[in-house]
């Protein structure tokens, strides 16, 4: 029998694409074949807008590449320009800081699972996932005033102290969590069906899934341990007790696995930080990086002379970002923009591992596959 | 002790005894008599039966639509449907009214007259299974002598609706919903057929009547001897396979809007689109309605004798209600728990497990029913 295979555009707009993009699959019946993956579609030139802005400006536009974490994006920037500049962060920031990132990655995870679920026909999970991380978003409102787009961590600190009241709620959040992630194992975990959808697909080995240069939770599922929190330790990681997450099934259920043992361990750090916050000022006192006045003033040193000017040079620096390594590549030229702002983004480069692993599967293993790698298209195309 | 004896065979009867009570069928039907159409006032009476239905069918499906969206909001930790009537009871009417209002469209490329026909094709018989269900005592439409039979025959009409609908509309989605769709209905209608016979293998009749008064028994007076617990796989088998059958989640290929948009009527609007709506809540309701009526005892209860006769249909309507939205109550329940399943594997379930199991049931209770164990 003569068959022919068939081309399916999946996207730019679909409901399990989680933003706009296209995966060009080339189908034998229900069979993937080959899937292309096509991106760019929510492409801002943001790297670009980055040599348009002074060193300051550009942290607004950090929140806007992984919108569910931006506070990860700030900081992984942040972290850059504060090596380039030389700048040393009071304590106190650091565990803000710290507290931070990982309330974010609490929050990261729980929309990851809600959209997984709901991908593969669940409804419930994306429902109970936004009721936990409405309480989390209320914290990040108390500290910033903005609920998703924070603009928060600055170089040389925080941009506020931790506000009135802010402890007890967040201690009320870690204790509610702790048994609302038992809650969703129960509703999830041991479902024989979602076992069946999640099991034994979308394997990839760790080799492969390290050549694709797969990073974070979406590359400890297949059994590397590899946690830019241990490994390259920054911030007051070093003196907080904490594990790296790591399943060996290379699976889909194990890249989810290793999302709920996350949030656990994240509640565990959240707890240490809770504990350890120590007093002082939320932001740096000393003054940085302000350019002397020295030969001809042009146009925006006269009008502008105190702008925060790094010395030239360059730095790649990278956090463990609840997606996978999220770095920044930043050059000064030693005027007050940067030279060139280069994005490493975990969604980017997790995705491209995607072809491999669902040749030969059907499309609701795509889906599923796609749900655990855990991709926010503003992170992807930038 | 219960007798199985009934007072009426259907409703028709009841209706002629309630006007004979009232003392005024004589009368209207001597005018008829003289006029020489007798028949004309059985049919305006059978006429007067199938507004009722109708009536108590549309409501049943305006209510369980708000069931539905109240059940998941529950499960869901939110409120649904509050702010048209109390507790948004009305929202099903706005709903109706909105989607009245909607401009029906007809895609050009369409089969305009399959397209058409479909929708009534599919809500049709959904209504018509409601025939030969015993809604209580002497509350039944006509009982059938192949009422089993009829039921699942008219339910496998709604498969040629759905490729009817999903050919019709000339659109990739809604041919591979409809052919999801119908793959999955027949796949399961085999496990339904099988496991439904086992109980008639106990009854030796297809009548639901008689299905139901053989379950109106109780062991040590008050066990009810509900199918249920003679065919607890059959029960099983039935439950998972009536719940494939309605197309809802873990099984709902045929809109598996993660996949397909939303399958087969992915191209239908206004009240086209209504009507599949209406059909999906008509059929859960009399897919659970056999359920009850095959396994849990219909409208029988134990110490339902008790009461005075006049009051037993009432009462018995009120039981086979709580019963059947029992069942459907776990149908909504299951769809908020659970994830849908992927459609191969959906099919090994259907032809790898369900069928031989429903098989060895058959077996198995032929086996004991023959060396007389029950």
């Amino acid at each position: 029998m003569k068959t022919e295979e068939l081309l399916i555009n999946m996207g730019p707009v679909h409901p399990s694409t989680h933003g706009v993009l296209r995966f060009k699959l080339t189908m034998d019946g229900e069979i993937i074949k080959k899937c292309e993956i096509v991106m760019g579609y929510l492409h801002r030139g943001t790297e670009k807008l980055g040599e348009m802005k002074t060193y300051l400006q550009f942290v607004p536009y950090t929140d806007r590449l992984d919108y569910i974490s931006a506070f990860p994006n700030n900081y992984a920037y942040v972290k850059a320009v504060e090596e380039l500049a030389g700048i040393e962060v009071p304590l106190r920031a650091e565990y803000i800081r710290v507290l931070t990132l990982e309330l974010n990655r609490v929050v990261n995870h729980l929309v990851m699972l809600g959209s997984l679920l709901l991908d593969l026909g669940g409804s419930t999970m994306i429902m109970w996932g936004f009721r936990e991380r409405e309480n989390a978003l209320q914290l990040f409102e108390m500290l910033c005033g903005a609920r998703m787009t924070f603009n928060y961590i600055r170089p040389g600190g925080v941009r506020e102290d931790l506000p009135e009241g802010f402890m007890p709620k967040l201690n009320e959040f870690i204790k509610d969590m702790e048994y609302r992630i038992d809650d969703y194992e129960q509703l999830i975990s041991g479902n024989e069906i979602f076992m069946m959808r999640m099991k034994n697909i979308g394997v990839l080995s760790a080799k492969d899934a390290i050549s694709y240069g797969m990073t974070g939770p979406s590359l400890r599922g297949h059994g590397v341990n590899y946690d830019i929190r241990k490994v390259e330790p920054y911030s007051v990681y070093p003196d907080l007790d904490f594990r790296a997450c790591v399943r060996n099934e290379c699976d889909s259920f194990a890249r989810y696995m290793v999302r709920i043992d996350e949030m656990r361990e994240s509640l565990h750090i959240l707890r240490q930080v809770v504990d350890a916050m120590p007093e002082g000022k939320p932001t740096s006192q000393a003054k940085y990086g302000i350019a002397p006045m020295t030969g001809a003033p042009t146009a925006v040193s006269t009008y502008f002379p105190r702008i925060f000017t790094p010395p030239p040079g360059e730095v790649y620096s990278r956090i463990e970002a609840p997606k996978g390594e999220l770095g920044f590549y930043v050059v000064s030229d030693g005027t007050i923009k940067p030279y060139r702002i280069k994005i490493r983004s975990p969604s980017f480069c997790n995705l491209t591992a995607i072809p491999k692993m669902v040749e030969g599967l059907m499309i609701p293993d795509l889906i599923a596959a796609f749900g655990t790698i855990d991709v926010v298209l503003g992170d992807v195309d930038r | 002790m219960w007798t199985g004896d009934i007072m009426f065979a259907n409703a028709y009867e009841l209706i002629v005894y309630i006007l004979n009570f009232i003392g005024i069928y004589e009368p209207i039907n001597n005018i008829f008599k003289m006029l020489g159409i007798e028949y004309v006032l059985r049919i305006i009476i059978v006429f007067v039966e199938i507004a009722i239905l109708l009536v108590f069918a549309l409501l049943t499906i305006m209510f369980l639509t708000w069931m539905e969206r109240k059940v998941v909001a529950m499960v869901q930790a939110r409120y649904g449907p509050m702010v048209t009537g109390p507790r948004g009871l009305l929202q099903p009417v706005m709903d109706g009214i909105k989607l009245i209002g909607k401009e029906d469209i007809i895609p050009a490329k369409a089969d305009r007259w399959i397209f058409t026909l479909a929708p009534f094709l599919i809500f049709i018989p959904a209504l018509l299974i409601f025939i030969p269900i015993p809604f209580g005592e002497s509350l039944i439409i006509s009982d059938l002598n192949v009422g089993l039979l009829y039921i699942i025959a008219i339910s496998a009409v709604s498969p040629i609706a759905i490729l009817l609908a999903g050919w019709a509309s000339n659109n990739k989605y809604s041919l591979m919903g409809a052919i999801r769709a119908v793959a999955q209905d027949i796949s399961y209608t085999i496990p339904l057929a099988l496991s439904a016979i086992a109980i008639v293998l106990f009854t030796g009749s297809l009548s639901t009547v008689e299905i139901v008064s053989a379950q109106s028994e109780t062991w040590f007076g008050f066990i009810p001897k509900w199918f249920i617990f003679l065919q607890p796989l059959g029960f099983l088998l039935f439950l998972i396979a009536s719940i494939a059958e309605m197309g809802r989640i873990p099984f709902d290929f045929q809109e598996s809007e993660q996949e397909l948009v939303a399958g087969f009527f992915t191209e239908y609007s206004g009240m086209k689109f209504a009507m599949f709506f209406l059909a999906e809540y008509a059929h859960l309701f009399s897919v659970s309605a056999i359920v009850v009526t095959l396994f849990l005892g219909g409208w029988s209860f134990p110490f339902l004798t008790v009461l005075p006769a006049a009051l037993v249909p009432i009462v018995s309507l009120g039981i086979f209600l709580i019963k059947t939205y029992a069942v459907i109550f776990f149908a909504m329940w299951l769809r908020d728990t659970v994830p849908r399943v992927r459609i191969d594997q959906l099919m090994n379930l259907g032809w790898k497990i369900m069928i031989p199991l429903a098989l060895l049931n058959l077996l198995a209770t032929g086996f004991l029913l023959t060396v007389g164990v029950f």
